[in-house]
C-alpha cells in the first residue's frame, strides 16, 4: 500500500505489531509504521469489519490501536522508540470470566 | 483571577504560530499547545525535519510548503511556552483548559483563549469508503510530509477540491504515477463569476494552472464527470466504480485516496457553545466571528481555517490579527495601536480572501457525495449507522435532528465524536425533511472533545 522513499543515514528502531518485529525510522507514527507494512489497525466492535488508519491527523479514530498495554490510543498521533509493542484491536472488548 | 498566562492558543498550525509570534512581540504571555509532534498543523507537517534531515524530500512538497519554514522559524525564535504532543479535552468557560499530555493530565488557566484548530477533511461517505485500503488526500499527504512514504502500487485519486490536484502533483514528483485522478466536480458556471476576483489574489491562478499542466505532462489520466462512485472489495479495497456520461466503469486499485474540500474543525468551539451559523456555500457550519476573530463566548478567539476555511496564508494573518485583538482586550496595547497594526495585515488578508468565492463555488461539493443516496452507505463509521437507516429514521419515524438520531442508533457517538459523519448527517437530515441545514442544526458537542480515561479523571485534583 504504501513504500519509503530513500532516507540515507536515519536513525531506524525496532517496534513489534502483533508481536512481528519491524524496523522503522525514529521519527515514524505507530500508524504510520503499521501502513508501511500494509496492516489493518483493528477490527470494528460493531460488525467486526477490518479497518485502517484513514485521516493520519488525529480525527477519525481508524487507527486505535493497544500501544504497550494501553488500549484505544491513537496511533497517528504516537510516536514510535525502541521496543514499542503496538496490538491490534480486535472487535469489541470482552469481560474476562 | 490567577491566570497561568495572558493568551492559550490551541493548535500550532499558520494561524495559531503566527498569532503566538505576534502575541510574544507584544510581551504577552502565551502558550502554544498542539497534538501533534512537531509545530506546523497539518499544512506545515514536519516542515523543519524535512527541511535539516529530508532535505530531498523539500522540492517533491514544493515552495508553498518550504515556505512554512519561515513561519515556524519566527515561533521558534519568541519564548511561547510551546507544549507539543498536548490534547486540550475540555475548557471551561472561565478559560481553564483541561488537558492531557505524556505526564498525565493538567490544567492551565488563561486571560484570553485562541481556538487554531484549524481545518478537516470533509468526508465522502460512498460505498466502500471503510475499507482499509482507502484514505484520505490529506493522509496521503501527511504519510508523504511526516514519514517519506509514497502509496505502492495502483493509486487512484478521486473526488473534489485542489488538494487533489495537490497531492497527484506531489506524487508525480516523488516518481509515483497516479492511475488515475477521479473528478466529482460539477463544474458549474457560476464559478466564472468569481473568475476575476480569483484572478487577482496572489499567486493562486498560476498554481493552480501549473499544477493541472504538470499532470497533464506527467500523462495522469484525469476524467472529469464522474458520477456513482463507489468502492468495492472484500478485506480490503479492489476496484474503484463508477458512472461517466452514462456508462459504468471499473478499475483495479490497491489504494484509493478521497478528498472533497476541507471544512472548520469545530469540536472544540462547539463545546464551549460558542454561536455556529451554516454557511450554504460551503456546506459547512462555522462559528460567527467578528472581523478580529472574537466569538459569542467572551474570551475566546478564533483563527484560521476553523473560524471558516480560508486557507494557510489567510490563517496566518488571521492569527495576528487576533493576537491583536487578545493584546487589546487584556490592555496591553492601545485601541489605536491595534487598529494601526491589524490594518496592513487586512489588507494582505483581503488579498488572499479573494480566491475563496471561486474556490468554494466551482469545488462546493454535488449532493450526491453529501447525502449519499446508496442505503447501505456507511456514515458513522465508528457505528456503523448507514445512510438508508438514517433517512428511514427521519421519513419513516419522524426523527428531527442530529441529537435524536443519537438517539435512536448511537450515530455520532463513537470515538471520533461525529468529526466525520457530523455534515453527512444534517445534510441527510435536512435533504430528508425538505428544510435547511441551519433549521436541522447539528451534534451537541460535549466535552471530554478528546479522550481522556477514568483514571485520569480520578487522578483530577478538583474541589467538590
Amino acid at each position: 500500500m504504501f513504500r519509503k522513499l530513500p532516507e540515507p543515514g536515519s536513525p531506524l528502531v525496532t517496534v513489534t505489531v502483533d508481536g512481528q518485529p519491524l524496523r522503522v525510522p525514529v521519527t515514524f507514527s505507530a500508524a504510520a509504521a503499521v501502513l508501511l507494512y500494509g496492516g489493518i489497525s483493528r477490527t470494528t466492535p460493531v460488525s467486526g469489519s477490518p479497518r485502517a488508519p484513514y485521516c493520519m491527523m488525529g480525527v477519525c479514530f481508524e487507527c486505535l490501536m493497544e500501544i504497550d498495554g494501553a488500549p484505544n490510543r491513537q496511533a497517528c498521533l504516537v510516536t514510535v522508540a525502541e521496543g514499542m509493542h503496538i496490538s491490534r484491536q480486535r472487535g469489541a472488548r470482552r469481560a474476562e470470566t | 483571577m490567577n491566570a497561568d498566562c495572558d493568551l492559550a492558543i490551541v493548535g500550532a498550525g499558520p494561524a495559531g504560530l503566527a498569532a503566538a509570534a505576534t502575541a510574544a512581540g507584544l510581551g504577552l504571555k502565551a502558550v502554544v499547545l498542539d497534538e501533534q509532534p512537531e509545530p506546523g498543523g497539518q499544512i506545515y507537517r514536519s516542515v523543519e525535519r524535512v527541511a535539516t534531515t529530508r532535505t530531498a524530500h523539500l522540492p517533491l512538497l514544493g515552495d508553498d510548503y518550504a515556505a512554512g519554514l519561515d513561519l515556524v522559524r519566527r515561533f521558534r525564535a519568541t519564548n511561547v511556552d510551546y507544549r507539543p504532543q498536548t490534547a486540550v479535552w475540555q475548557i471551561d468557560r472561565d478559560l481553564t483548559l483541561r488537558y492531557r499530555d505524556a505526564r498525565g493530565i493538567g490544567n492551565l488557566q488563561a486571560r484570553q483563549l485562541l481556538i487554531a484548530t484549524g481545518a478537516l477533511e470533509r468526508s465522502m461517505p460512498l460505498p466502500g469508503w471503510t475499507l482499509p485500503g482507502v484514505m484520505t488526500c490529506g493522509a496521503a499527504q501527511v504519510l508523504l510530509k511526516s514519514a517519506g512514504m509514497v502509496p505502492d502500487g495502483k493509486v487512484i485519486l478521486a473526488g473534489s477540491g485542489p488538494l487533489l490536484f495537490l497531492l497527484a502533483s506531489q506524487l508525480v514528483r516523488a516518481g509515483v504515477k497516479p492511475a488515475a485522478v477521479l473528478e466529482t466536480t460539477t463544474y458549474t458556471r457560476s464559478a466564472l463569476l468569481h473568475g476575476p476576483r480569483f484572478a487577482l489574489a496572489p499567486g493562486y491562478l498560476a498554481k493552480g494552472l501549473s499544477m493541472m499542466g504538470a499532470l497533464r505532462s506527467a500523462g495522469v489520466p484525469l476524467r472529469r464527470g464522474v458520477r456513482g462512485l463507489r468502492i468495492a472489495g472484500t478485506e480490503r479495497a479492489e476496484r474503484v466504480e463508477y458512472e461517466r456520461h452514462g456508462v459504468r466503469y471499473a478499475e483495479p486499485a490497491d489504494l484509493v485516496l478521497l478528498h472533497q474540500g476541507v471544512v472548520p474543525n469545530v469540536n472544540l468551539a462547539l463545546s464551549l457553545r460558542c454561536e455556529h451559523e451554516w454557511d450554504d456555500l460551503a456546506r459547512c457550519f462555522r462559528p460567527r466571528l467578528d472581523s478580529w476573530g472574537a466569538s459569542s463566548v467572551p474570551g475566546v478567539l478564533i483563527a484560521g481555517d476553523g473560524g471558516g476555511i480560508m486557507g494557510a496564508k489567510a490563517s496566518e494573518l488571521s492569527g495576528s490579527v487576533a493576537a491583536l485583538a487578545a493584546a487589546h482586550a487584556l490592555g496591553r496595547i492601545s485601541r489605536q495601536d491595534r487598529d494601526r497594526s491589524a490594518s496592513a495585515l487586512r489588507n494582505e488578508l483581503g488579498r488572499h480572501l479573494r480566491a475563496r468565492p471561486f474556490l468554494d463555488t466551482l469545488y462546493r461539493p454535488a449532493q450526491e457525495y453529501v447525502a449519499p443516496r446508496d442505503p447501505d452507505t456507511i456514515v458513522c463509521r465508528c457505528e456503523e449507522v448507514r445512510a438508508g437507516e438514517i433517512r428511514r429514521l427521519v421519513t419513516g419515524q419522524g426523527c428531527p435532528g442530529p441529537n435524536q438520531m443519537k438517539a435512536f442508533v448511537r450515530c455520532g457517538m463513537g470515538p471520533c465524536q461525529g468529526r466525520l459523519c457530523g455534515l453527512t448527517v444534517t445534510e441527510l437530515i435536512a435533504e430528508c425533511r425538505g428544510v435547511p441545514q441551519q433549521e436541522v442544526g447539528y451534534y451537541r458537542i460535549r466535552p471530554p472533545v478528546k479522550p481522556v480515561t477514568v483514571a485520569d479523571l480520578a487522578s483530577m485534583d478538583i474541589d467538590v
